[in-house]
């Protein structure tokens, strides 16, 4: 009798642990910090990409409306195609901040002559904190805020059409 | 010296980025850098990795030491913004009660054979 | 490209020999012997010859650098030294399988060759569990990781292999650590084919003994060569990072040592059946676990091999095959096992042996658990965790000190009914001498934690004890004492190493000094120079230390040609006493260098305890010593 219990927990045990090696396999093993739930914006400080002024997160973002800080760099290959749906996101109910990402600022400039400038206002990141201190990894990555300043969802990569639309619905 | 121009012009383009590693980091910095993991090289801890990122968040651990955080409130801050992955301290919390309680639980039930096996324990 | 044909054919043919030898010792066992006359043996051979046949030739398109061979195109490049043209071999997934059933198979023709003592029923069974295993992996060879794919039109050149493998020590590394891993697998095969047989008895042990400790001591010695290399090549003088590969060749060790003390019991007091089958099951079923856990990419570490899902799955679907046959096989024959319900004696080695396992088995769960429990929790709740460092030294670590105390006390007991303890007075003398004595050391030191305190006198007991023994007249079990001392010096060291080690991390250009404790350490200048594939940057450190010696330190950044990457090369001064270590990173602004310098104390000595343990079980293998 207590021989048969331990056989089934055995065989019990090794079912379950096989299921969830099984399962386990499918899962990507690369980590990406995925956003659950909503976070509170945190405070930072930085610098305008143009006048170098100094910038107080309290004075640019503001609750009662939704932005969208978009991570970019002027190397980043994916940050191109990505400027395209940054540029026809122009429109009034949000404000699209950006965030240069440990670039030289010549070649940034020479970059948002070239593809245009979706911007209301650039940050610029040289040594990578800021990004850090927002939670986002690299480039290019999208976050988007709603009106009680709490970030509620991060786009790893570039944007393209699926999550594009998905963008345009939070937003609209 | 072409040599070297080569050189750095290599390791300028093989990242096309400007890394500005931590000077000096104390004791403490050291401890809390080992404990954080590295989201680009994802084997690695933060003070063993040699990537971009891992010397921001260095950047990054400093400056919030120096505004008053505690190591405590590092880790809370990394978790918040990258989720619970980036500690290799694992908290006790629901998701990990197993993980800290089972090598244990092992323990006592190993004990408890080995006692009953030495005659200690009867029947 | 012939060798390409005659690589792939000779595995289709071992593939054939694996059943034909299933088959034969299947009806040999059934007494069909009239049937097929077709001596075992050779086949035996013969399937370890055409498995040899594919491997050279697949080291023969390594040397050739033909590139139409994808694992050569993928791992080999012409302009690499002749040495990781070779090692460049198994460098890889499809090559260090193939070098897996090389030795596989080897280990299988030598069991057959070896166990004449045996009776024909116990190899026979042997060779039938043995053959499912090889089968398995030639499938596995031949259908998801065939290394003797083409590839068409011919590159002209190859992609070359990732530098961190180009490196002596990891080149003899994998064969080492393979012999050990594979090696248990006849362990495995043995204990299942005696368990069905019923003769799992003290003859068995005396006769497994051998292969256990033929497969710890290579074991051993890969695990050591691994950390070596991780030492001064991977890490910034860490030597073991808790990393899940590492976890995972860890397992089966622990398993081994804890069966390598448990099959003692067996042989001197016919007892303990049942838990040395369980162990020798365990051990080489954590083995196939960490070729799945490795192989499959389900873990996240530094040291991958490029993963594929599918194969991962065959593995998975081989591992608990094996697992499942195991059970069925062990619950069947259970009753077999002659129980002995004879209770021990709490002063005895066998009841220390019982508290070694015990222990053993405790830190072989936290380290399973460590390593798995992320998958398990993702799975379940997708939440996702990283277990390091952290978790492993807090569980580990304070359980060393009762595990210490109980090394240093069992092996003088005797077997059933130890003489009164006389020495008892003594016993307890001695390791207050001891706790007087760490206690003088840390505080020489200034920083006397109450923790730390006991876990070094603990050690510092087993440390004198087996020197007293080693000293001591009359009978000596050498091959015990040199491992438990050997044991015991390597946590000393390691103790040692992480109180006393010191580093300093600065940012210095050409010229620049540094001053750390005593030493200055100067930037003199950056050398270039080139290697067979590589272009160096040398650069040229001289470190004064306080009693006005100076020492030059050369630390390289290399960069290979092929493929593209940069790599640091640590520059080690060791002596006896202390390692110092200095290593340089490139910072992106031109100028300056990331310099870490190190003293790691007693770092030689880690190695050296290694190898005493190693040393013991080479005595115990060679003398047989009862």
């Amino acid at each position: 009798m207590k021989n048969k219990i331990f056989v089934i927990i055995g065989f019990t045990l090794f079912i379950f642990c096989f299921i969830i090696f099984y399962k386990g396999l499918q899962k990507p093993n690369i980590y990406e910090p995925l956003l659950e739930g909503e976070i509170n914006l945190p405070n930072f400080t930085s610098y305008d990409f143009f006048s170098n002024e100094k910038i107080f997160s309290d004075e640019l973002i503001k609750e009662g409306s939704y932005y969208i800080i978009n991570v970019w760099a002027s190397w980043c290959a994916p940050c191109r195609s990505e400027h395209n749906f940054l540029m026809s996101l122009k429109s009034k109910n949000f404000q699209l901040i950006g965030v240069n990402y440990k670039d030289n600022k010549n070649n940034a400039q020479v970059f948002l002559q070239e593809l245009g400038n979706p911007y209301s206002k650039i940050l610029s990141d040289k040594n990578g904190t800021l990004s850090i201190e927002l939670g986002a990894y690299g480039v290019p990555e999208t976050l988007i805020i709603n009106k009680n300043k709490k970030i509620i969802k991060k786009i790893i990569g570039p944007i393209n059409d699926q999550n594009f639309s998905e963008l345009l619905k939070i937003i609209k | 010296m072409k040599k070297l121009s080569i050189f750095l012009m290599l390791i300028i383009c093989l990242n096309n980025t400007y890394s500005f590693a931590v000077d000096k980091p104390t004791e403490l910095e050291n401890k809390i850098f080992k404990n954080l993991r590295c989201l680009i090289c994802q084997g690695q801890s933060v003070y063993d990795s040699q990537s971009d990122f891992a010397e921001s968040m260095k950047i990054v651990v400093r400056k919030n030491l120096k505004s008053g955080m505690s190591e405590k409130d590092i880790y809370q801050f990394m978790r918040n913004n990258y989720g619970e992955w980036v500690l290799y301290d694992p908290e006790i919390n629901k998701g990990t009660y197993l993980l800290w309680g089972l090598p244990f639980l092992f323990f006592l039930i190993g004990g408890a054979i080995i006692l009953r096996k030495l005659g200690v324990l009867k029947r | 490209m012939i060798f390409n044909y005659i690589g792939n054919y000779s595995t289709i043919i071992s593939l054939f020999l694996s059943l034909a030898i299933f088959l034969r010792s299947f009806l040999k066992l059934k007494n069909f012997d009239q049937l097929i006359k077709i001596d075992l043996k050779k086949l035996i051979f013969f399937q370890f010859f055409f498995i040899f046949v594919s491997f050279i030739s697949l080291l023969i398109l390594f040397l050739n650098s033909e590139f139409g061979n994808i694992t050569v195109y993928n791992n080999s490049h012409t302009t690499k030294p002749l040495f990781y043209k070779v090692s460049g071999l198994w460098g890889n997934h499809e090559g260090s399988l193939l070098l897996w059933l090389l030795i596989l198979t080897l280990t299988n023709f030598l069991y057959f060759s070896l166990s004449l003592s045996r009776t024909t029923k116990e190899r026979l069974f042997t060779v039938i569990f043995q053959q499912i295993i090889i089968f398995g992996f030639i499938v596995f060879l031949i259908f998801t990781s065939n290394p003797f794919n083409e590839i068409f039109p011919i590159p002209k050149e190859g992609l070359g292999l990732n530098p961190i493998l180009q490196d002596p020590i990891l080149a003899i590394h994998p064969p080492i650590l393979y012999l050990g891993y594979v090696s248990t697998s006849i362990i495995f095969s043995s204990s299942l084919s005696s368990l069905i047989l019923g003769n799992v008895n003290s003859d068995w042990a005396s006769h497994i003994k051998n292969w256990i400790l033929c497969s710890w001591i290579f074991l051993t010695g890969g695990i050591l060569l691994g950390s070596i290399w991780a030492y001064y090549e991977l890490g910034w003088g860490g030597f073991w990072f808790w990393d899940p590969v590492e976890n995972i060749s860890l397992m089966p060790w622990i398993s081994l040592t804890a069966l390598l003390h448990c099959i003692l019991v067996l042989e001197k007091r016919s007892s303990l059946a049942s838990w040395s089958i369980i162990l020798c099951i365990s051990t080489f079923t954590l083995s196939v676990c960490g070729t799945f856990l490795v192989r499959s990419g389900i873990l996240n570490s530094v040291h991958t091999f490029a993963n594929d899902p599918e194969r991962g799955l065959y593995i998975l679907f081989f591992l608990f095959f094996i697992i499942f046959l195991s059970l069925v096989i062990y619950f069947f024959y259970e009753e077999k096992l002659s129980i002995s319900n004879k209770s021990f004696g709490l002063i005895t080695k066998e009841s220390h042996i019982l508290i070694n396992n015990w222990f053993l088995m405790y830190f072989l769960s936290v380290i399973l658990i460590g390593t798995i429990y992320p998958i398990f929790l993702e799975v379940i709740s997708n939440q996702r965790i990283s277990v390091g460092p952290p978790f492993f030294n807090k569980l580990i670590i304070p359980f060393l000190i009762p595990f210490l105390i109980f090394m240093s006390l069992g092996p003088n007991l005797g077997w059933i009914k130890s003489k009164k303890i006389e020495k008892k007075l003594t016993l307890i003398v001695f390791f207050i001498v001891n706790l007087f004595l760490s206690f003088f050391i840390l505080k020489s030191i200034g920083d006397v934690k109450l923790f730390t305190l006991l876990l070094l006198t603990a050690n510092l007991y087993l440390f004198f004890i087996t020197i007293k023994d080693f000293l001591k007249k009359g009978y000596k079990n050498y091959s015990q004492i040199i491992s438990h001392f050997g044991f015991s010096l390597l946590i000393l060291s390691i103790i040692l190493n992480a109180i006393f080690s010191k580093e300093i991390i600065a940012n210095l250009k050409v010229g620049e000094e540094l001053g750390f404790e005593n030493n200055k350490i100067t930037f003199q200048r950056i050398e270039t120079s080139t290697g067979p594939n590589f272009e160096k940057i040398v650069g040229v450190f001289i470190i004064h230390d306080q009693k006005g010696e100076s020492n030059k330190f050369m630390p390289e950044i290399r960069i290979y040609n092929k493929p593209e990457v940069i790599t640091s090369e640590a520059f080690i001064k060791t002596s006896i006493f202390k390692d110092r270590f200095l290593v340089i990173n490139p910072i992106k602004d031109k100028t300056y260098f990331n310099v870490r310098y190190q003293e790691k104390p007693l770092m030689i000595w880690i190695w050296i305890s290694t190898l005493l343990i190693m040393l013991g079980g080479c005595i115990k293998f060679l003398k047989n010593e009862k």
